[in-house]
């Protein structure tokens, strides 16, 4: 039996049916219709097979996929708003170099298995932060000569 | 006998330099569990930017070779298989390396692979200029058919619901229509102005197959790599060649399931190492000693998850219809240097085909020696904590995403896509076909709009594209993959329900 509660599988196909809808909405009212005709054809099977989706979560019939418990959504959620602000914000309002290691650095410190009480494993995180700026700066400005926002610092 | 004019292109000393780079950077991410072949192949493409196109292909293409291969080794050490290819790997070669036989797992399982993997690529040579100049023949509607077939397959035969693969098809063949219509120069789906030019395929492979896996390292929390590493002890690699060629049942059957398994778009590595180890079994004689430790488990597995490599690639060189998420990735780098495959490939740049190729095929020699000198060293970095791998991958894929254009905007559709990816991931929708339907979806729509206007100018749009032995042929394994598909679930959920009812 698949024990992952059914509102998720709702809510999870609920939105994939809604923006099936949408496309297909959106394709069959804009013009010039000429530039829609293909997403007309895939909006229409699009939709079909997310209504479809959406029926079988309704009626408690989706099977497939592992879902998300609590716990992993309690450890995901940290890291993935670090993430969402660095990629959103910070790259751009502090800088790519500068954001990024914040990010590392908070990542690290977040998900390093090593206790936090203890003086060398931050030692340790500082040193492999460094690190990767180092080896990104090299790559990226050295090597590909990528030109990245810097707002601060560099 | 074209190829053998390009060989010597191979050892330019950049070129070369390339692809020892290649193939050490990815038997060491191979060894990464949670980093695929896909992913790392991904990450690489803003590294290619600045090279000649065949210099990029062959950083790809060895590395996309020696990470199928270098997923063997913490397969071996730390019985956690680099990539799903490496599955079959664990069953033998981590309980040889129990009984201080890893060394030898490790020299069987490089040998084996550098065998299929060579076998495989010959393949690849003879096969694809054949098929290329038949491919000449295949007018707009056969190239429309053809997109639709390659989502199709992968969609039914990669996903675990056929139903939610097929829509993963879908969601991508309508991203790859968001901007500016080629025709009319309509706007289609600009919902944001990161949006304008469309999604940059880049950043969107990036995004679809990098995020989820730093999010998936996110919910392991502050768990420790517990996995403890077998130390290797030494072993003369003389024994592991007669081993090899002792055992030519299994290399046979892993190379010969992996080669017809990697010609079938949508069919993975785990699928022909799997196969080749259940075949191997079946025909071998010692079969009871089949996961204790066996060296024919090892050698079928590893010969067969390799020989897959080429023949993965002849849809994609041929007919441009990438058979699998890496050849979709390496469409990617293809087209950024406005090279596209099929015969203009082989007919305007032999050049960049022939150096590639051959590149695979050295590669396969380099990593066979390699491997057994890296094992070591990838085997410490397989034990690197996931909060530091989670961390270098999400700055890799930011940084990566944006050198493609220098473009903010590239990077909030890769993160956008990726975060989407993880959640529809976790509710059973799949990388692969979307990944295929963004990358399809303007050769389908392209194709299909030409065809409507040849069709509206000779015959009607029915006739163009329903008719004709190969447009039926086409539209025939299109119905057969989703119908086999459905009946292969259905009988599964059978299967399921009679074990429920028995407890």
């Amino acid at each position: 039996m698949n024990d992952l509660p059914r509102n998720q599988h709702i809510i999870a196909s609920g939105v994939v049916a809604a923006v099936g809808i949408w496309v297909t909405y959106v394709s069959y009212t804009q013009e010039p219709a000429a530039a829609f005709l293909f997403p007309r054809m895939i909006s229409t099977v699009f939709v079909v097979l997310a209504l479809w989706t959406f029926g079988k979560a309704v009626m408690g019939r989706s099977k497939v996929g592992a879902g998300l418990s609590a716990a992993a959504m309690k450890n995901i959620a940290p890291g993935l708003i670090v993430a969402l602000i660095y990629i959103f914000w910070a790259a751009r309002g502090l800088g790519f170099y500068t954001a990024s290691t914040i990010t590392f650095f908070i990542l690290l410190s977040l998900y390093d298995p090593a206790p936090h009480a203890e003086l060398r494993s931050w030692i340790k995180r500082i040193i492999i932060t460094a690190g990767f700026l180092a080896v990104m700066y090299a790559l990226f400005a050295g090597l590909l000569n990528v030109y990245t926002p810097r707002e601060i610092f560099f | 006998m074209e190829f053998v004019g390009y060989l010597g292109d191979v050892f330019l000393p950049f070129n070369f330099l390339l692809l020892l780079l290649g193939t050490i950077g990815g038997l060491i991410l191979g060894a990464t569990p949670g980093l695929s072949p896909t992913m790392a192949v991904a990450l690489l493409i803003p590294f290619t930017f600045q090279l000649a196109p065949a210099q990029g292909l062959i950083l790809l293409g060895a590395a996309y070779t020696s990470t199928v291969a270098g997923g063997a080794v913490s397969a071996i050490l730390l019985k956690i298989p680099g990539a799903p290819a490496n599955i079959a790997t664990t069953l033998d070669g981590h309980t040889m390396a129990q009984k201080g036989q890893g060394a030898k797992a490790l020299q069987l399982s490089f040998l084996a692979s550098a065998v299929g993997g060579i076998f495989g690529v010959l393949l690849l040579i003879f096969l694809t200029p054949v098929l290329a100049k038949w491919a000449l023949a295949f007018g707009p509607s056969h190239l429309f058919w053809l997109a639709i077939l390659g989502v199709t397959v992968i969609g039914t035969l990669d996903s675990s619901s056929v139903v939610k693969g097929l829509l993963s098809g879908c969601i991508g063949l309508w991203l790859a229509t968001i901007g500016f219509d080629d025709i009319m120069g309509a706007q289609r789906f600009i919902f944001h102005p990161a949006l304008g030019g469309g999604i940059n395929v880049i950043p969107a492979l990036i995004g679809l197959f990098a995020i989820p896996q730093v999010i998936t390292m996110f919910a392991k929390g502050r768990a420790s790599t517990a996995a403890e590493v077998i130390v290797v002890q030494k072993s003369p690699i003389k024994e592991a060649i007669a081993e090899v060629f002792k055992r030519k049942r299994a290399l046979a059957i892993g190379t010969g399931v992996g080669s017809i398994i990697g010609l079938i778009p949508g069919v993975g590595g785990q699928i022909a190492g799997l196969v080749a180890y259940d075949q191997s079994k079946k025909f071998s004689p010692e079969a009871e000693k089949f996961g204790t430790g066996h060296s024919e488990g090892v050698i079928a597995a590893e010969a067969a998850n390799n020989a897959m490599v080429g023949p993965s690639l002849v849809p994609l060189l041929t007919l441009s219809i990438p058979g699998s998420p890496t050849a979709a990735v390496l469409l990617g780098g293809l087209l950024i240097h406005g090279i596209f495959p099929g015969s203009d490939l082989f007919d305007n740049h032999p050049d960049v085909a022939w150096t590639f190729i051959n590149s695979m095929l050295i590669g396969q020699v380099l990593m066979c020696i390699f491997g057994l000198y890296v094992a070591g060293l990838a085997a410490s970095v397989a034990r690197v904590p996931h909060s530091v791998m989670a961390a270098v991958v999400l700055g890799l894929a930011v940084f990566g995403s944006y050198s493609v254009q220098n473009s903010m905007g590239d990077v909030y559709v890769m993160a956008t896509l990726g975060v989407g990816m993880y959640f529809l991931e976790r509710f059973g929708f799949s990388a692969a076909p979307l990944v295929l339907g963004l990358i399809l979806g303007p050769i389908a729509e392209a194709n299909f709009i030409q065809g409507s206007m040849i069709a509206n100018a000779t015959s009607s749009i029915t006739s163009y594209f329903f008719t004709g032995p190969l447009n039926l042929t086409l539209i025939a394994i299109v119905v057969a993959s989703v119908g086999y598909s459905f009946w292969m679930e259905l009988r599964s959920r059978r299967y399921t329900s009679k074990e429920e009812i028995m407890g």
